[in-house]
């Protein structure tokens, strides 16, 4: 059987798990957005201890994602919850370091003009810092998705579904067009996502932003 | 009007602003200048509550600064920054809106005023509302800069070296139009400086400080005339003596006296003679009752006189005059305007009191800027 046959065989078995990945990957970069920007918004309120938390969820971004799943099979169980439980954990950090420095970036005179003219501490967060700060929070939100959806591909490992099942059964039953087939849509996947993000990111941006910062 | 009351201010160890006790009236553009680090823009940013002082009061139309809302405060006071500091994700409408519409003005509203403000620095709405400030010229954001300051009619406007970052033509005039405004809105502006230029330039009052404290408060003619501590000279330095050429100084000043003069009747060998003894090309012709009648040089002599004519049948009269009061300007004018390259400075009665050549008005005007130099 070439892939090609493969494919259409199985499209609805390929059809089912790229569905299921779509959703991992969107609950958990949802959640992770919900949890990060406003975190990140937090820390850079508390200046002092904001390196504190960013080593510590920079230091848990670096426990290799089998462990945590192991973790997380341990703790939980088999299935979806544990699964998008550390996707989440995972897309957390990208947007979560960006929201930070994003905000934190942002030239002083712009934040001294706006408490100058009258501007309350929110006003400013969100006529001013949000806005400058947005292209580098969705360049962190990018970011997260493209590596959320490589990652959720070790989400079928727990039975979360997803295609990583199929990567998974082609890997234990020696067989390269499950492989192929898990494989090839998540990368397309990958691309497609990010420069979707990228498109919505350019039409949003006003003109006076454009060149100014990526 | 804007009061300080004792007004102190100190980071750690080191006082920045030393029981500053000043009055601001009602309309006058009062520039704050001294040396860097001397506490101007503290002294600023206590105005609108950036910076709370330590002790002391800052009333503000009578009413303790300390006891208002700080945000409604900044509100009612324009505020202007040398890093311009406009938005760059709002369009210039956007950014001259921006403190009405934090005061809840319905579009309506501000939007003429917009119109109106654009007007008065002459960018028309049409072309330039919906504009970025990344796609104006740095004298143009600085325009806006201070339109948005203006857009609310905030009865004082703070500005912190407002045009420190442009160049000499766009400030001079974004100074000329800052000051037209202001006397037109009848603003009460408070501006940094640390350029006397510009304080001579659009100041009713000079705030001269240092170290924390002021050292002097006086108009601008007063300090240039009076400056209270040497450290204020030293900043006016080339201003003061400019000043005393510009308007001190009359046509008396630059002339020399020792000129050569011959009455009309005067024969032409003989004047000759005389002018090369004095070693000069020209001599002033007296009418017989010494009032001034003309001038005679070598070289007309020369060409007109044959020997035995009288000097004043062929002097000329083309040379200008200035009485000994006219002032430097005019006198410089005339001096450079002259054929003759000098002109002849006349007593009230008419008669010769001296002449002024491009090199007696330089030496003048020398001396005067640094003194004494050949005496
Ligand atoms: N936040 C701060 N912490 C510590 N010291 C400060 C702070 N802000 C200002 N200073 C010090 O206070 C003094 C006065 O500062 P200020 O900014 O008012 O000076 P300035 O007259 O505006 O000077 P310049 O002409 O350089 O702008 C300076 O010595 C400055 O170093
Ligand atoms: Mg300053």
């Amino acid at each position: 059987m070439t892939l090609i046959e493969f494919f259409i065989v199985n499209q609805k078995d390929i059809l089912g798990c790229l569905i299921r990945h779509f959703q991992l990957v969107g609950i958990s970069v949802t959640t992770g957005m919900l949890i990060a920007v406003p975190l990140g918004i937090f820390l850079t309120r508390v200046r002092r201890i904001a390196p504190l938390v960013l080593n510590f969820a920079g230091m848990i971004q670096t426990i290799p994602g089998l462990v945590m799943l192991g973790f997380a099979l341990l703790l939980f169980g088999i299935g979806l919850l544990p699964a998008l439980l550390v996707l989440s954990i995972y897309a957390i950090l990208p947007i979560l370091h960006n929201t930070y420095t994003g905000i934190t970036e942002v030239e002083k005179s712009y934040i001294e003009a706006a408490r100058g003219i009258g501007m309350t501490d929110s006003q400013i967060l969100l006529k001013v810092e949000l806005p400058l700060a947005r292209s580098t929070i969705v360049g962190g939100i990018r970011t997260s998705t493209v590596f959320t959806v490589s990652w959720a591909t070790l989400a079928g490992l727990i039975g979360a579904g997803g295609l990583g099942d199929l990567i998974w059964t082609g890997l234990s039953t020696y067989n390269t067009n499950f492989i192929l087939a898990g494989a090839i849509p998540s990368a397309i996947v990958a691309v497609i996502l990010s420069g979707l993000i990228h498109l919505i990111q350019k039409k949003l941006t006003p003109r006076g932003l454009k060149g100014v910062s990526a | 009007m804007i009061k300080f009351e004792n007004v102190s201010k100190s980071y750690g160890e080191s006082k920045v602003l030393k029981g500053l006790s000043f009055q601001i009236k009602q309309g006058d553009f009062v520039v704050l200048i001294g040396p860097s680090g001397c506490g101007k823009t503290t002294t600023l940013k206590t105005i609108n509550r950036l910076i709370q002082p330590d002790s002391g009061k800052i009333l503000i139309d009578g009413k303790d600064s300390a006891q208002l809302n700080p945000v409604e405060l900044r509100r009612s006071i324009g505020y202007v920054i040398q890093q311009i500091g406009l938005f760059p994700n709002m369009t210039v409408e956007e950014n001259i809106a921006v403190v009405p519409k934090l005061l809840n003005y319905p579009k309506e509203k501000w939007q003429p005023i917009v119109k109106e403000l654009l007007t008065l620095v002459g960018m028309p709405y049409e072309e330039n509302a919906h504009k970025y400030p990344s796609e104006l010229s740095g004298g143009q954001q600085q325009r806006i800069g201070v339109l948005r300051a203006l857009a609310a009619s905030p009865p004082i406007v703070l500005m912190d070296e407002p045009f420190g970052a442009l160049d000499p033509i766009t400030r001079e005039s974004l100074q000329e139009e800052v000051r037209r405004i202001q006397k037109k809105l009848k603003k009460t502006i408070v501006f940094v400086t640390h350029d006397m230029d510009e304080a001579l330039k659009m100041a009713d009052v000079i705030v001269f400080m240092s170290g924390g404290k002021i050292l002097q408060m006086a108009s601008p003619e007063e300090m240039l005339q009076h400056p209270a501590d040497p450290l204020i000279s030293e900043f006016m330095g080339k201003h003061r003596s400019a000043l005393s050429v510009n308007a001190a100084m009359s046509a008396a000043e630059f002339m020399k006296t020792r000129v050569l003069k011959a009455a009309r009747s005067m024969q032409t060998l003989q004047s000759i003679e005389l002018m090369r003894n004095r070693d000069v090309n020209s001599m002033i012709v007296l009418n017989d009752d010494d009032t001034y009648a003309g001038t005679v040089s070598l070289d007309t002599i020369k060409s007109h006189g044959k020997a035995g004519r009288a000097i004043g049948e062929f002097m000329e009269t083309t040379v200008p005059t200035v009485n000994l009061k006219e002032d430097a300007r005019d006198t410089f004018e005339k001096l450079y305007t002259s054929p003759a390259g000098y002109v002849v400075v006349l007593n009230d009665d008419m008669t010769v009191a001296g002449l002024i050549t491009k090199t007696s008005m330089a030496k003048a005007m020398g001396d005067a800027l640094w003194g004494e130099m050949i005496s």
